[in-house]
């Protein structure tokens, strides 16, 4: 009969508060999972979003902004650059270098979500997550000489509840409340998910997004102004693809020195927002998580301290059956042990089954799908962390056992 | 096979004076020997027992078992040898709540040298009676039945010195003679030598050879004259 045995029938033995206190610390746990969980979701949600391409192209101003807007469909766009700045990454000084370039024009919303004009390239040439290329759940790519055509995420499809072959019209603004805009676009595909901003914006034809404004500005009778003309003066952004690392940062600091516009790269920016937002809120609900789990590593001890009283003439019997102290002291140690690893492992499952439970949820709101047994690697510290944790707490008691009199606790009747 | 040499035990009282419990010039028992120890309660024939098993340690003096001197010995190594060599049977039984009956025997084997025998454990529980209650709980045994097992118990490791510390003062009159005929007749068939410590007159008349500590211990001697309460 092995030492683990014995200290498990101990458990046996004062079985409710045994179980009482492994829930205290499965809860305790289920809190530093559920916080590594999210926190690698957020993670993956949000380096995602900047994966595809090398540098964004917008104009000069806050380069978390431009990214914001840009990447993940949030904040105000930074303003405008013109059009002929673009055409220097397609057709002129930066052609060369430049594998594909993709102007997204930003300043309207269906339902809240960003409708972004753009060009098909965007889904032919453009990779996400790596090398991931965009499929269509519904419909296909718009064509770009029909102006009226758009395509939908996935989450913005189910959302407005748009399908294929239905109209719709943008709303100025980033916001409800804006002038729609009377030109209809028509749906005419749906991507698949991507787990990336993608699923949660509207994209159209950018000749139509520019028509739009064009067509009423000529009702309005603004010939003079911005109406007058056929082909389009601004964009908000260009999504960028180099040839090589190399190219990238001789484009960017080429740009940089320009008045015109800046050039960011995503990663790098989106890594500087991650750790500024969510790095820390992930520390400290990580903080609150392991205190959680001392508190409950501490009631492990208050449990098995508060029955050693009982246990006196127990570990005296087992003495003068011929127990050493040390192994008495032991077998309250592996009791503690196994205490903590239950709640562990009830921690990991109340922790991912929560997680579980929600990952419908995630998926809607981040892209991310989060299986059952999609672990971090980070929870694999949770082990050796939990078996230190009962370790520590689980001394006392275990001092106390190594110290009981045993000839005293014989005479004594239990 | 047992000697025990100048021996004496004191303990300290609250008040901080001194009560001589034991202080025994020579005591012996030889292998396969059975002897009943008697005296009034509070004598110290328990205090006797644990010094014997080492349990307790002497103010000074010898516990010689075989050609080991137990007091010589750092206290690890004592209880390897009492798990190895010494038999105990309490009586309030002591079985361990958490186990069966079967589990009490081979956690008695687990304290010794090598691995429990379960085979072993079995054939004892048989032997006492209780092949048929080998998976229950001491809650679900009978005050006779739990004796049995610790008897048992106390036979797991092949012991060559069974302490009985009054077996059968709390089992019923029925099962006395049942549980003391086990003792002896395990002890006898395994060559035990037994120290049984007894109140009872019928159970110590059935002993070849009985000892009255009163009669060897020294320090018995105040007991009477001061009426101390002692152990």
């Amino acid at each position: 009969m092995s030492l683990w045995k014995v200290a498990w029938r101990s458990i046996q033995q004062r079985l409710f508060v045994s179980a009482l206190t492994v829930l205290s610390m499965g809860l305790g746990v289920a809190l530093v999972v559920a916080v590594l969980v999210v926190y690698g979701v957020v993670s993956q949600s949000f380096h995602r979003g900047g994966e595809g391409y090398d540098l964004i192209v917008g104009a000069k101003g806050g380069r978390e902004q431009l990214v914001l807007n840009t990447v993940f469909y949030l904040s105000q766009p930074v303003g405008n650059i013109p059009y002929s700045y673009f055409e220097e990454l397609t057709i002129g000084k930066f052609a060369p270098a430049v594998e594909a370039a993709i102007p997204v024009c930003m300043g309207h919303n269906y339902q809240g979500f960003r409708v972004v004009g753009t060009v098909p390239e965007m889904f032919t040439e453009l990779k996400y997550r790596g090398d991931k290329s965009y499929e269509f759940a519904a419909g296909k790519n718009f064509q770009v000489e029909n102006h009226f055509e758009g395509v939908l995420g996935s989450v913005a499809a189910a959302r407005t509840k748009l399908h294929v072959g239905e109209p719709f019209k943008a709303v100025h603004g980033s916001g409800i409340g804006g002038h729609t805009h009377k030109q209809p676009f028509t749906v005419v595909g749906i991507l698949k998910p991507t787990g990336t901003p993608v699923d949660r914006a509207v994209f159209v034809n950018m000749y139509g997004f520019h028509d739009i404004h064009r067509a009423e500005a000529i009702i309005s009778g603004d010939r003079e102004g911005n109406a007058d003309h056929d082909r389009i003066k601004e964009i908000t952004a260009a999504l960028v693809c180099t040839n090589s690392a190399a190219e990238t940062d001789v484009i960017k600091r080429a740009i940089n020195r320009d008045k015109v516009a800046q050039a960011v790269s995503p990663v790098r920016v989106i890594a500087d927002l991650f750790e500024g937002i969510v790095g820390k809120l992930q520390w400290i609900l990580l903080g609150m998580g392991i205190l959680t789990t001392v508190v409950a590593g501490i009631g492990i001890m208050v449990s098995i301290y508060n029955s050693m009283s009982d246990r006196r003439h127990e570990i005296a019997v087992m003495r003068a059956l011929g127990a050493s102290r040390t192994t008495v002291m032991l077998v309250i140690m592996m009791e503690s042990v196994l205490l903590a690893l239950m709640g562990g492992a009830l921690g990991l499952l109340i922790g991912h089954g929560a997680i579980w439970l929600c990952s419908p949820w995630i998926a809607e709101q981040t892209g991310v799908i989060v299986g059952l047994l999609q672990f971090q690697l980070i929870e694999l510290i949770l082990v050796p962390g939990l078996i230190i944790l009962a370790a520590a707490v689980g001394y006392l008691p275990a001092m106390a056992a190594y110290r009981t009199d045993v000839s005293q606790s014989l005479i004594t009747t239990p | 096979m047992l000697l025990l040499k100048d021996l004496v035990k004191t303990f300290t009282q609250p008040d901080g004076s001194i009560l001589p419990v034991l202080d025994i010039p020579e005591y012996r028992v030889e292998a396969g020997e059975q002897v009943a120890l008697v005296g009034q309660s509070g004598c110290g024939k328990t205090t006797l027992l644990h010094m014997i098993a080492g349990i307790g340690r002497p103010d000074s003096g010898k516990v010689r078992i075989d050609d080991w001197d137990i007091t010589l010995m750092p206290e690890a190594e004592v209880d390897r040898f009492r798990a190895d060599r010494i038999g105990y049977v309490f009586q309030t039984f002591n079985l361990l709540a958490g186990f069966s009956a079967l589990e009490n025997v081979l956690l008695s084997m687990r304290f010794a040298h090598g691995r429990p025998d379960r085979a072993r454990a079995r054939h004892l529980l048989d032997r006492v009676g209780m092949s048929h209650r080998t998976t229950h709980r001491p809650a679900q045994l009978s005050v006779g039945e739990k004796q049995r097992v610790a008897v048992a118990r106390a036979l797991a490791n092949k012991p060559q010195l069974l302490l009985a510390d009054e077996p059968t003062a709390n089992v019923d009159a029925g099962h006395q003679q049942q549980i003391l005929d086990l003792i002896r007749g395990t002890c006898e068939e395994e060559n035990v030598a037994l120290i049984m410590v007894t109140h009872s007159d019928e159970v110590a008349r059935q002993f070849q050879r009985v000892d009255h500590l009163n009669e060897f211990n020294r320090s018995a001697v105040g007991y009477v004259q001061v009426g101390n309460k002692r152990i």
